[in-house]
Parts: structure tokens; sequence; C-alpha cells
């Protein structure tokens, strides 16, 4: 059983602060000069994504890699959080 | 509150945590195989793995009263040399019926390579062999969507698997309904950064709790991780207003369903 409760009480102040937080790290990283990286465009791309519904599964679904087929070899290093296309 | 942290790498972590996993009211921890944040440089590292997880680990867990239960396997991040992982693979049934063995994992795919996916599924093959569960490692970050496509494709091909004895874990908000419409067991790892947070986590259970194939874990291991995230789940769970009938059945009855058909003998 569930009783219901006020989304907006419980996670407005915790995401206000995760969106200045993006906001900081968005400026942080223009004046570093990393705007080409790719995972930054990939970044950027993603808050597009928020416009519609199911936000959380589209932005995953954005970083995704979108191949199907397994690779010949594994590669070096941990995954880095979006997917790079050649 | 009882609780079961049913994916936990004690092997990484103090005596410090596993007085906190007590005091939390942790009863049991199921720890998997895994990769020790290196590669091991040769069978017998792998041999002494799995003695310490099957006999020292449970040792420790029991000097605060918790069960400890562990899953064999080679993980995936070493299956990229398919001859050496075919040798650890030979090790494996010696220990499958120690008395706090679950089954065998975590293995899956971590890059999703093709000598990844080859040893996944003759690990597959040996747990039908053996009549043992099976826990399934999903790939991290961007290769989690087709890493978990990937996997389940492969367990289509057995048709002789129940799914109702494979746990999926690591699922994220793209991955959790294909798991579950294939009825399979699906798995939620509360990670700082990488996996899920608590506040997600709920989400989830509130759109597919009714299931009841689902767990959440902490996945503690040497990383970035918290090893009383599932406690601090819990409280989440009560602040979204969950009785506490229900939150006993996502942290414990589900968990204990999924472990008891080990058939592991414990004083539930």
């Amino acid at each position: 059983m569930k009783s219901s409760n006020n989304m907006m009480d419980l996670y407005f102040m915790d995401a206000r602060s995760k969106l200045i937080d993006i906001a900081a790290f968005m400026d942080r990283v223009e004046r570093s000069g990393e705007t080409e990286d790719f995972r930054y465009k990939e970044f950027v791309k993603a808050l597009g994504v928020l416009h519609g519904s199911g936000r959380a599964e589209a932005v995953l679904q954005h970083f995704s890699d979108p191949s199907e087929a397994p690779i010949d070899q594994a590669t070096a290093g941990p995954a880095l959080g979006a997917f790079q296309s050649t | 509150m009882r609780y079961i942290e049913p994916h936990a790498h004690m092997v990484s972590r103090t005596m410090d945590d596993y007085q906190a996993l007590a005091m939390a009211g942790c009863r049991a921890v199921c720890e998997p195989a895994f990769w020790a944040g290196f590669d091991r440089s040769s069978v017998a590292g792998f041999y002494d793995y799995f003695c310490q997880l099957t006999e020292y680990e449970p040792k420790r867990a029991a000097k605060y009263h918790i069960a400890h239960f562990s899953w064999i396997c080679i993980n995936p991040k070493e299956a990229e040399d398919p001859a050496f992982a075919r040798e650890v693979i030979q090790l494996i049934p010696q220990f499958l019926h120690k008395e706090n063995v679950l089954g065998v994992g975590e293995i899956g795919l971590n890059k999703n390579s093709k000598n990844e996916a080859a040893i996944f599924q003759e690990q597959v093959q040996l747990a039908l062999d053996h009549d043992q569960l099976i826990l399934i490692h999903t790939p991290h970050l961007e290769d989690k969507l087709k890493g978990t496509k990937l996997t389940i494709d492969m367990l289509r091909q057995f048709p002789q698997l129940d799914p109702g004895r494979v746990m999926i874990d690591h699922v994220e908000e793209h991955t959790i309904q294909q798991v579950l419409d294939a009825g399979f067991w699906a798995g939620i790892t509360l990670y700082p950064e990488s996996k899920c947070t608590p506040p997600r986590a709920v989400d989830m259970l509130e759109r597919f709790g009714d299931t009841n194939r689902l767990w959440m874990n902490s996945a503690c291991d040497w990383g970035v991780s918290d090893p009383l995230a599932l406690p601090k789940a819990i409280l989440e769970l009560r602040k979204r207003g969950f009785d506490e009938a229900a939150i006993d059945r996502f942290v414990y009855q589900n968990p204990l369903k999924f472990i008891q058909q080990s058939g592991v003998i414990w004083e539930w």
C-alpha cells in the first residue's frame, strides 16, 4: 500500500540544486574551451529530450550505443558515459 | 528494518562496513564473483578468490550475525582471453555445491565483445548443467542498452532456461521493461554516480514493483559506492508513502524468494 505525497515538496529543492550544478558545469566547460568534446556535445543534445515525456529513459537512450552486433574485441578502458560515433 | 543486501563485493570492504550493515538491519549479503580492479595473472588467482568467497568471507560476516552467500564465475571483464577463461570455468563446478553458493554469477557482458558473449553462453550452459541460479551483470553506461538486448537474445537460445531463475542486474529506466517483459528478475543498483539513485529506484518500483521480480542492491565494491545505499532507499520509500509491508516485500521477501530457489539452507 502506498499513500500519496507531493513530489514538488519532496524534490523541488534537490532538482533546483542539480539544475544549477548543470548550468555551472556548462559554464565551466565553456570557460575551459572544451565545448568540442564529444561528451559535451552529446550532453547538450540530451538536454533537448527533456521537453518530452519519459525523460529519464530518453536521456539514457540518447547516451547509448545504438549498434546491435557484438564488437570484434573489447576496447581498453572504462565506459565514457556517452557513445562516440565514428 | 530487516533487509537482504543481494549484491555486495564485501572482499573489498572493511569490518566497519559489516558493522554498519548489521546495525542498519542487514540479515544477509550475497556476493558475486567479480573483477578485482586488475586482471589476475593466473588461474590459481581465481581459485584463491573462490576460496575466499566460500570459506573466509562467510566467517567475517558471521562476526556480525550476517549470513553470507556467494556466486561463482569468471567475470566478463576477464573473459576477453577465451583460453584463460575456459581454464577458470573448469574450476567452477567444485565450488557450486559449497553450502553458501547461490549459483553462477555475475556473468554477462562488459564491452559487448564476441569473446565476452562466447564465455557468457558457456557459463549459462554450465549453470544449466549443474541446475544453478544465474546472476547477470549488464554493462556500464553507454554499453548497457545494447548489452542488455544482446544478453536477452542469447538467453533465448537456451529453451530449457527458466527465466524465473535468472536475475539480470543493474537495470535502469531504459532496460528494465525489456528484462521484466521477458520473464526475468531485474536488479536495481544504487550507485552514487553511474547507475541509479534512491529516488529513481523508487520511481521504477512504483511502475514495476507489482511484478515482484525486482530487488535493489548497493553493489558496493572497491570503487565509489555506498554499502548503506539500501537503507537509504528504504528511507526514500517511506518518504514516498510506501507502507512497511510493501517495503519489506521489496528489500527482504523478494530477494529471499529468488535466492531460496538455490536450495541453500539458512534460518530464514
